[in-house]
């Protein structure tokens, strides 16, 4: 696992009531709750200088249903810086 | 004070991204107009949010002096404009006592932003060490109320109510019971924001709620709120008294009910949507089968119009298939604490002309919001009574009715 991954799993971790969080968990499934999923993206956007164009309102929006997909999403930007 | 009178608004005034008038608001509303467009203040480019309703071409030099622009944020400048608008048409005279009666009641989400953010910008990234010795003059959350009453020399109780999204709603609706009441003899009300500011868009854009097109209301595919900004205000006075001095009625406020969600601070309840559109309904002495028209509080956020859709479905039962229900958010943005009356006046206009005004931007039905909301043209339908929905974050609800006159 790449150390943004990790980084990504451990901010997640955070607002999951520390419960042990896999690539394949849903957000949902976890507990994370529309303004935990806001406060997590912000501070993955501090965390990677990077900005993550998410909105919420976005039912299209499935890169954000498992943690796998918001760690595949942030590798995708953090790539893109350099 | 043991006085129960009818409530008639005599005049209305508005500043808006879709007219400076109530006239030229009204014309853009029945010809389902957008005020939504790219932002253009100063430092917009630090945004990532590139669209908003902004009042253009508004200049305040051409309403005020030196002396009042030097004392005067944008939200104060909005709110004055629209209550001399008011004020003008009601063609009333505040003197012999009148004035010492008449109340000010102006509701707004969030006060001077602009001044709010021009100041702290000069502290925190230009490095000055002071701000513009007028900072809290401009900046607080009574300065439309005490202008417009400074203005127009109106000398009873004046203050702001603060409810968010739905201040403009309550501000009315608190002036409409007093008016009723016989605690005064005519009201001045309403709501204004001026919220489109650099530090305040990027506070919404870190709340992931906001379209980056325009709203669509209702509609499939929508994807949030777009801001927007203005003022509107009314005259309210005892019927009697309005006829009296020959005045021209363009409707009565009926009924006014509000609730509190008491459970989250940012997600809707449509509970406590439906306390209030009740409380509207029984202060009125209304039945749901009377009301033929809602315009919606209908934000463009997914959350929103389920919840109020739900809501209307408890309240009107089988008559909800056959209200008229749009959003004007489609075509003013999200005004916050003015949005209130901004939609209040759409109502009265839905009322007063018999039309009522579209939800532009809808794409088609989301199976969850299953109403008629009036997609993308204005319709000609008799309107006997209308509602105005606000819910707030917060979970603070207010709806007003108004009643067709003569």
């Amino acid at each position: 696992m790449s150390d943004v991954a990790a980084e990504t799993l451990a901010i997640i971790a955070k607002h999951t009531k520390d419960k042990k969080v896999e690539l394949t968990d849903k957000l949902a499934d976890l507990g994370v709750e529309s303004l935990d999923v806001i406060e997590m993206v912000m501070e993955l956007e501090e965390k990677f200088d990077i900005h993550i164009p998410f909105n919420a309102n976005d039912t299209e929006m499935k890169d954000f249903q498992t943690a796998g997909d918001i760690v595949t999403a942030i590798e995708k930007l953090v790539a893109a810086k350099t | 004070m043991n006085a129960v009178n009818r409530v008639a608004i005599t005049g209305a005034g508005i500043v808006s991204p879709i007219g400076h008038t109530t006239t030229d608001y009204c014309t853009a509303l029945k010809k389902g107009q957008t005020g939504i467009g790219p932002i253009t203040i100063p430092y917009a480019e630090e945004l990532y949010q590139k669209v908003a309703a902004e009042v253009r071409d508004f200049d305040p030099a051409q309403h005020f002096d030196t002396r009042q622009l030097a004392m005067m944020d944008r939200v104060s400048h909005f709110a004055v404009v629209a209550a001399r608008e008011a004020i003008a048409q009601a063609g009333i005279d505040f003197a012999n006592g009148l004035s010492e009666r008449t109340a000010t009641i102006i509701g707004t989400g969030v006060g001077g932003q602009t001044t709010h953010d021009d100041q702290f910008r000069r502290l925190y990234k230009q490095g000055m060490p002071r701000t513009h010795p007028l900072t809290i003059p401009r900046l607080m959350v009574n300065a439309p109320a005490s202008q417009i009453s400074m203005d127009r020399g109106l000398r009873g109780p004046a203050f702001a109510v603060a409810s968010a999204c739905a201040s403009a709603t309550h501000a009315m609706g608190v002036a409409f019971h007093m008016v009723r009441s016989g605690a005064v003899a005519c009201a001045v009300t309403g709501g204004t924001e001026a919220c489109i500011s650099v530090g305040t868009i990027k506070a919404w854009e870190a709340m992931r709620v906001m379209a980056p097109d325009t709203p669509r209301p209702f509609s499939k595919d929508r994807k949030g709120m777009v801001i927007g900004e203005g003022a509107a205000v009314i005259v309210l006075e005892p019927l009697e008294a309005a006829q009296a001095r020959g005045a021209t009625i363009l409707a009565e406020i009926v009924g006014f009910g509000m609730s509190a969600d008491a459970k989250d601070i940012t997600s809707p309840d449509h509970n406590g949507m439906v306390r209030a559109i009740e409380g509207a309904l029984t202060d009125a002495k209304l039945g749901a089968g009377d009301i033929q028209y809602i315009n919606a509080h209908g934000t463009g956020t997914t959350a929103n119009d389920v919840a109020e859709t739900k809501a209307i479905r408890q309240v009107f039962r089988e008559h909800a298939d056959k209200l008229a229900v749009s959003s004007t958010k489609s075509m003013v943005g999200h005004a916050l604490g003015a949005s209130g009356a901004l939609e209040f006046v759409a109502a009265l206009m839905a009322v007063r002309d018999q039309i009522v005004p579209p939800t532009i931007g809808y794409l088609g039905p989301d199976p969850a919001c299953d109403l008629d909301y009036v997609p993308n043209e204005a319709r000609k339908m008799p309107v006997d009574v209308a509602l105005s929905n606000s819910f707030a974050f917060g979970g603070l609800n207010a709806v007003l009715a108004v009643k067709r006159f003569g």
